[in-house]
């Protein structure tokens, strides 16, 4: 049996993370492709939407066949990492970062990490805090690796409204919530890449609220969620979205968002955040599981 | 779909409304944020005269810009024995050079503005004036744009700006967009952004 420094630090891994990168920029999530196919087939023939969606689509092929990178803006590489007691969060930390820059190498990632002062470009996507890693502890020996990719365009139009909002009569309960959220999906427009996914929080504070509403965007696009009163805001979120008119890329259409993820943390009785995470058409979402003895193999 | 290649005449761009689906050949620069930045700053608005590289630059874009066009993307690129080729190319949120825009295509004499997302009103008075259109490429179908980008000439500002933000010259062999702001005054954006307010009161009244 390896110790878990072996583990972790060993080539195995690091080539099961390499992957992992290399998937979630070349190889979109099937219900994504799924998603975006059935969206093509409800936009009038000929309109410029139905073109958008035609060529995204071929796009998704192309990018597969020559494993190139499905979007330019690679983003900002966000793992979520599940593991077991005992294991160096420092050591899964640097066998990202070292994933992450071989994958640049190799074309898969965009030289993003820009020094925030300087406006030097690290050339290796290392940087402070970047890649971005969140830990949960869990009970199972292996590893499991979610990773998302998300790009500028997307996050600028990514929005915290705190409740009450005035300007929409927004006050703190589930109407309040489906209206600002609404109106983050119209102020975002086309600069998002709609068709968007959105994750969201209600509550926590303003940290957590992003990072749970990223949390979210893990989720699968036909996955139901187990709260009802969330599960049911989500479907009528999603029509009214749909009901804008600003379709894919903003150039109009029936298609502005093909999902809508929403959590909920906790808040203190002065503080109520809503929290929009903008994802793009893309979702470039993966995720793997190592195991113990080095096997791993892709989850999602 | 309408086939153009550079140099664009003023006459074929005053043929282009907003909704024609475009086809560009030809050679165009890659430009984002820091070049925009760098053109209005160092090349147009600096006093006269420039430092020699500055000039030399100036030069440069000036001699294949005139009827031009300029993508608004930072790509992704490959370099096997010295050779430079587009992995990845989609066209990056346009509305971040809206101040200097305006001025790049009075300065160069751009035809053509390849983006997404749409820009304001000094570059839609800029594409009245100076004649050029606003092109709406396929946001995030980077390996489907990249595969119009058939030949890399040249690349200016790549230590300075990294890979991502230099000038990037460049031929496109039919590269597909929509116009979205016409050189006739017309932004389809501004259209869409006023539907979009009505369905939005309906659905905030709705609740």
């Amino acid at each position: 049996m390896k110790s878990t420094a072996e583990w972790i630090g060993g080539k195995g891994f690091r080539e099961a993370v390499f992957e992992l990168v290399r998937l979630a920029a070349c190889e979109l999530p099937t219900d994504v492709e799924k998603a975006l196919r059935e969206a093509q087939a409800a936009e009038e023939p000929g309109s410029s939407a139905e073109l958008t969606l035609s060529l995204f689509l071929e796009n998704i092929a192309m990018a597969k066949e020559r494993q190139a990178p499905v979007c330019q803006d690679t983003g900002l590489p966000i793992f979520f990492i599940n593991q077991p007691e005992g294991v160096s969060r420092r050591l899964i930390t640097r066998v990202c970062q070292d994933a992450v820059a071989w994958a640049t190498t190799k074309q898969y990632l965009r030289h993003n990490a820009v020094d925030s002062v300087t406006g030097k470009n690290s050339g290796n996507n290392i940087g402070e805090g970047f890649p971005a890693v969140y830990f949960t502890e869990w009970d199972d020996p292996a590893v499991e690796m979610a990773l998302i990719l998300k790009g500028g365009g997307s996050e600028n139009v990514s929005s915290q409204y705190s409740m009450p909002y005035a300007p929409l009569d927004a006050g703190r309960d589930i109407e309040g919530v489906r209206r600002v959220v609404i109106d983050a999906v119209r102020r975002a427009e086309g600069k998002g890449c709609p068709p968007g996914i959105l994750g969201v929080c209600i509550g926590g504070d303003r940290g957590g609220g992003y990072a749970e509403s990223k949390h979210q965007l893990l989720r699968r696009l036909e996955d139901v969620n187990p709260d009802p009163i969330l599960a049911e805001l989500e479907g009528r979120i999603l029509a009214d979205a749909n009901r804008l008119g600003v379709g894919p890329l903003g150039l109009g259409g029936k298609t502005t968002l093909l999902g809508v993820k929403i959590g909920k943390l906790h808040r203190v009785p002065a503080s109520y955040f809503v929290t929009i995470s903008y994802m793009c058409w893309e979702n470039r979402r993966r995720s793997i599981r190592i195991e113990p003895d080095g096997t791993w193999r892709i989850t999602g | 779909m309408i086939h153009l290649t550079t140099p664009i005449s003023e006459e074929e761009i005053l043929r282009l409304h907003v909704g024609d689906a475009v086809q560009l050949s030809g050679i165009a620069t890659t430009g984002r944020d820091a070049a925009h930045k760098y053109m209005v700053e160092k090349l147009i608005e600096a006093p006269r005269p420039l430092p020699p590289a500055d000039q030399t630059l100036y030069d440069e874009l000036q001699s294949f810009l005139q009827g031009g066009a300029i993508y608004h993307s930072g790509p992704i690129l490959r370099s096997e024995e010295g050779r430079w080729s587009f992995v990845s190319s989609g066209p990056t949120t346009s509305i971040r050079d809206e101040i200097y825009q305006d001025k790049v295509i009075a300065a160069f004499g751009l035809r053509v503005v390849i983006g997404k997302g749409g820009m304001g009103p000094r570059t839609l008075e800029a594409c009245k004036r100076y004649k050029a259109v606003f092109l709406h490429g396929i946001g995030g179908a980077g390996v489907y744009n990249a595969a119009s980008v058939v030949e890399v000439l040249d690349v200016f500002k790549k230590e300075e700006f990294g890979l991502p933000e230099a000038f990037w010259k460049i031929r496109f062999d039919r590269f597909t967009g929509i116009v979205t702001m016409d050189a006739h005054g017309k932004s389809l954006h501004d259209d869409l952004a006023q539907e979009f307010d009505r369905n939005f009161a309906k659905i905030i009244k709705g609740g």
